[in-house]
């Protein structure tokens, strides 16, 4: 249960960095720590307690390694999310670079002023 | 079990120094420590495909952000402090935890998962497939489509990216065609 708790703890931290902080970085950051958060726990939700890797060794007895190994499936989804989890950061800080060129800021307030 | 809450504590920790410190590279670099604190944690949850994947994730992400932040404008932004706002979010997060709380009573204990569909996986994924990691079993041949989706998604991601970084659309009637069109060296 503490370690749910703990896991959920980080996502709180990333929602306030993104909702209390103004500067945009800071913003991009509180997303990486709720993605981060949102990974670990579906994987904490697969552990089995002194469990081993999902991966079959040559001599490895199957209904041992069946009754033994942590769940395959969360670890699957959670490893096309951290790829696209990339991908999306990538976007996010272009487009915080090009807003830079134009508005010569990273404060959020600042470019909300500027336009019009 | 103590190495892993340990661990967690530092995860937070990390996370808390990247959120409240003032200058915008030590952010970067407190994130950094996050996310190789949980490719550990990966690691001990019996993860090692997910620790591979997260380091390098993690050096790309360094990356990108560095080249984001490290030329640019360094030192965080102190101007508007809105208490209001903040002490309001402060109580909706707590609130947050506590339903989270009641909701993580729900779940099955930490450490005994429910393995329904997995099992499948587990019992029969080495013949079907022939592959003895099941994790790629299950990526590349039980939920292949979920890939091909998420090649598209990362595609489209760094198209986007690509096409916002780039210095110039279309040339003009008259010009020729050495004129750099793509990302640029320095902004």
């Amino acid at each position: 249960m503490i370690v749910y708790l703990l896991c959920s703890f980080l996502f709180v931290l990333g929602l306030y960095c993104l909702v209390a902080k103004k500067n945009i970085i800071k913003k991009i950051i509180g997303i990486i720590t709720m993605e981060y958060s949102v990974n670990l726990f579906l994987v904490l939700v697969g552990y089995r307690a002194r469990g081993i890797a999902p991966i079959l060794s040559k001599g490895a007895d199957k209904a041992e390694f069946i009754a033994k190994s942590v769940d395959p499936l969360p670890q699957a989804l959670v490893l096309t999310a951290i790829v696209i989890g990339l991908g999306t950061i990538a976007l996010m800080v272009a487009i915080c670079i090009r807003l830079y060129e134009r508005y010569g800021t990273f404060d959020m307030t600042e470019i909300r002023r500027l336009r019009g | 079990m103590l190495v892993l809450i340990s661990l967690l504590v530092f995860i937070n920790l990390g996370a808390i120094i990247a959120i409240e410190s003032k200058y915008l590279l030590s952010t970067v670099i407190s994130i950094g420590a996050v996310g190789f604190g949980l490719s550990i944690v990966f690691l001990l949850l019996g993860a090692p495909d997910l620790a591979i994947t997260q380091v390098v994730v993690e050096i790309l992400i360094l990356i990108i952000l560095i080249r984001g932040t490290v030329t640019l404008d360094n030192t965080a932004i102190e101007k508007y402090r809105d208490t209001f706002a903040m002490v309001i979010s402060l109580i909706f997060f707590g609130m947050f935890l506590t339903f989270a709380y009641m909701a993580f009573k729900a779940l099955p204990e930490f450490g005994h998962p429910l393995m329904r569909v997995s099992r499948e996986y587990l019992q029969h994924g080495v013949e079907k497939t022939g592959a003895t990691n099941i994790v790629m079993s299950i990526i590349l041949d039980y939920r292949a489509y979920d890939t091909l989706g998420e090649a598209t998604v990362l595609f489209t991601a760094i198209l986007g990216a690509f096409v916002v970084l780039r210095r110039k659309g279309r040339k003009k009637i008259g010009e020729k065609d050495t004129t750099k069109v793509g990302i640029p060296g320095e902004f």
